[in-house]
């Protein structure tokens, strides 16, 4: 076949499969300088914390350990707890699985404001039909033995 | 095209496995960068900034992700990705971008997390081999280094002692190295008795894994001459890639770092690089690379370059200092960081302030090449004051 | 205005940071499959392998016949469509001796190491190498230089794959 002719029947064309299952790679992330801190303090505390910087009067959350808009560093004193409690910016009803098929049972996905950041996460304790931009809501955190440092420590942010 | 220089340099240390996110790694490096020239974001036009393959960080458009921690909110930005040749391919970009009169500043961040990459950063590189052709044969990234040493060592009738000697030199230049991953020193004997991992490749022959990132800050010569009495001015840039048929070339001699030499020392007005460059810093990513790239840059004659390493041409005080930083084997090797490290390392030698590091008789003309994909590419920047 | 130097960032973590659960760390695997679909060229060279031939291709104007074959030549930059077959024989350019697996894991004592080279193939233009395995030879004999030969498999076991050649052995 010359390099002006065409595959014109799908399943004329040849395909190669590795033959190696899958390709069994992980990763393995650290949450980071600030994630550490952020992750420790919902850990112990059930606290969420922020970091704010000055200059352009703009509280990050999560925290972060430096300001995108300026690059200052914030620090220790820049923490500050934002609270549990935040409002829904943006949502959406999930019907399929990340593989494509049809969940059982939709689920609510959320953008929550909590002072000047959007934490992704899910909404529980609500139906569908009740959820509007600009409800509040309030985080829901894993019994404390239960909690390991990461982003599940938080259940689902739930309205009040 | 306008003159550029660099004014600003920064890095992390490397080191095997960070806390920092690889945002957090080029947020300090960046930092560390504009704070050495007294700049804020402010005073940069843009940023050109570059991570190798996304599999290690396991962040698809990995550089969007690092954005924000480069500078890069809310500005012109461009990132380069030529595997390890990025480090230097991103100093080539960033230039044009000043060199090219649309900006004035430049911000160049290279960065590199590979400890994300589980169990371990080297079997992400099975993807790169050609899909249909090799991929089946389950190869992995030491296979084509072993290939292209051993095709190196037969032709000029090189040992693994002499290869080994490479590792030896840069590990000691490395001991001297603020960020370096390493405080050990290591003999030949060490190198050559460390496990075997793909004949000729021993384990010491090898850089490690490493996290950390690397930046400088470029600006044209109006800039520039505000900022410092000591502008360290890019005068050659040069890059290229050869085929990706890499089994139908012949691997002893790495003719894209020839081609990317050449290119960038016809911009600088070089006609004999051997006897004007006082400094190298050729990619090491293997102890032989390191030889192998001094040929291709036409700073040793091909097949003599044991001898000269054997003679002390290549020490901190020799007639052409080779990687006075340590390079990958003797600082570490976060892929793209480690070329621009290199950079970074050149800036600091040739305004006499790498302190214990520091090459004598005040050297005016250095060489960084960066290296990387299908035993392929090459970049090179030549730099002086 | 310009200093040295002398702030390094970067926070080296230990084994022991991690394995005390310390550092908190999230996980997570990519599970994804891929196939590829073969191209025109090499859809032939594979069909071809599972004949038992290796076929290349020849550029009308540089008159190189090269391996892996394709539908264009890179350096004339022209179409290619001058098939020939090419012998299963060729010379070592290059070997390695492999203790470590794809994924870094290490040999075990008492397996076979990996023994990878490039094989100038013989009938093919000078240097056209492939990478392919070396078998039934003691890897201290391995020399470059070394002439060796395809040993396929069975003809019913093989699917059009590079694999359909088991290894080259010296003759
Ligand atoms: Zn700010
Ligand atoms: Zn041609």
């Amino acid at each position: 076949m010359g390099i002006l002719q065409r595959i014109t029947r799908n399943i004329d064309n040849r395909y190669w499969d590795p033959g190696l299952i899958g390709f069994p790679v992980k990763n393995s992330y650290t949450a980071g300088v600030a994630g550490q801190r952020f992750f420790e303090e919902i850990k112990e505390n059930g606290r969420i914390f922020g970091s704010k910087c000055a200059g352009c009067d703009l509280t990050y959350v999560p925290a972060r350990i430096y300001c995108e808009r300026c690059l200052s560093g914030l620090e220790e004193k820049d923490w500050v707890d934002v609270g549990d409690e935040g409002t829904v910016y943006a949502y959406t009803e999930v019907h399929q699985t990340k593989s494509g098929e049809a969940k059982e049972k939709p689920s609510l996905i959320a953008a929550v404001k909590i002072a000047d950041g959007l934490l992704i996460h899910r909404l529980g304790d609500c139906l569908p039909e009740a959820v509007h931009i600009g409800m509040p809501v309030k985080a829901e955190f894993k019994p404390k033995n239960e909690r390991q440092g990461g982003i599940e420590d938080i259940k689902y942010f739930k309205p009040f | 095209m306008r003159k550029v220089a660099i004014v600003g340099a920064g890095m992390t240390k490397f080191v095997r496995r960070a806390l920092e996110t690889p945002k957090e790694l080029s947020f300090q490096a960046t930092k560390t960068t504009l704070d050495s020239c007294g700049l804020t974001l402010d005073d940069v036009d843009c940023v050109a900034h570059g991570t190798a393959p996304d599999a290690f960080d396991g962040l698809h458009q990995n550089g969007e992700y690092m954005v924000d921690g480069c500078g890069g909110w809310n500005k012109p930005t461009m990132r380069v990705y030529v595997g390890g040749g990025t480090g230097i391919h991103a100093i080539a970009h960033g230039w044009h971008h000043v060199a090219s009169g649309l900006f004035d500043t430049c911000l160049v961040v290279c960065e590199e997390k590979m400890s994300s990459a589980m169990p371990h950063a080297q079997a992400f590189f099975l993807t790169i081999f050609d899909s249909i052709t090799e991929r089946a044969l389950e190869p992995n990234l030491l296979w084509i280094f072993a290939l292209e040493m051993n095709r190196y060592m037969e032709r000029y009738g090189y040992s693994k002692e002499d290869m080994a000697l490479v590792a030896v030199n840069n590990k000691l230049n490395g001991l001297k190295h603020p960020a370096s991953q390493f405080t050990d020193q290591v003999t030949v004997e060490d190198v050559v008795n460390s496990e075997m991992m793909a004949y000729p490749v021993s384990r010491l022959d090898v850089s490690p894994v490493s996290d950390g990132a690397a930046a400088v800050l470029l600006a044209s010569e109006r800039v520039a001459r505000r900022l410092t009495d000591k502008p360290v001015w890019i005068e050659g840039v040069g890059w290229s890639l050869d085929t990706a048929y890499w089994a139908t070339r012949d691997l002893y001699y790495p003719r894209y770092t020839d081609t990317a030499a050449r290119m960038a020392y016809e911009m600088a007005g070089i006609r004999e690089p051997a006897k004007q460059i006082n400094i190298a810093e050729p990619y090491d990513p293997f102890d032989y690379k390191a030889l192998h790239h001094m040929e291709g840059l036409q700073l040793s004659p091909r097949g003599k370059t044991v001898e000269l390493l054997r003679d002390g041409h290549f020490d901190r005080d020799g007639n052409l200092p080779m990687c006075p930083s340590g390079g990958l084997l003797g600082v570490g090797n976060p892929i793209a960081a480690a070329g621009t490290m290199k950079v970074c390392e050149l800036f600091w030698q040739l305004r006499g302030e790498a302190d214990e590091r520091q090459v004598p008789g005040n050297p005016q003309l250095g060489v960084a090449q960066s290296w990387g994909d299908l035993m392929q590419v090459s970049s090179v920047v030549v730099v002086g004051i | 205005m310009s200093e040295v130097v002398k702030v390094f960032g970067g926070t080296a973590l230990s084994e022991k940071d991690i394995s005390s659960g310390k550092i908190f760390l999230t996980k997570d695997s990519l599970d994804c499959a891929y196939a590829w679909d073969t191209g025109v060229a090499i859809n032939r060279y594979l069909a071809e392998l599972k004949k038992g031939n290796i076929i290349a291709t020849r550029c009308r104007k540089c008159k190189r016949i090269v391996l892996p074959p394709r539908l264009f030549c890179e350096l004339c930059f022209i179409p290619v469509n001058d098939w020939v077959y090419v012998h299963d024989s060729g010379v070592i350019n290059t070997f390695s001796i492999c203790h470590v697996h794809w994924d870094a894991s290490r040999v075990k004592a008492g397996e076979d190491p990996h023994l990878p080279a490039v094989i100038e193939i013989d009938g093919a233009s000078p240097g056209m190498g492939i990478m392919h395995l070396l078998g039934e030879v003691k890897p201290a004999k391995i020399k470059i230089g070394m002439k060796v030969k395809a040993v396929w498999r069975p003809e019913a076991e093989r699917t059009g794959s590079i694999t359909d050649i088991k290894y080259f052995k010296p003759i």
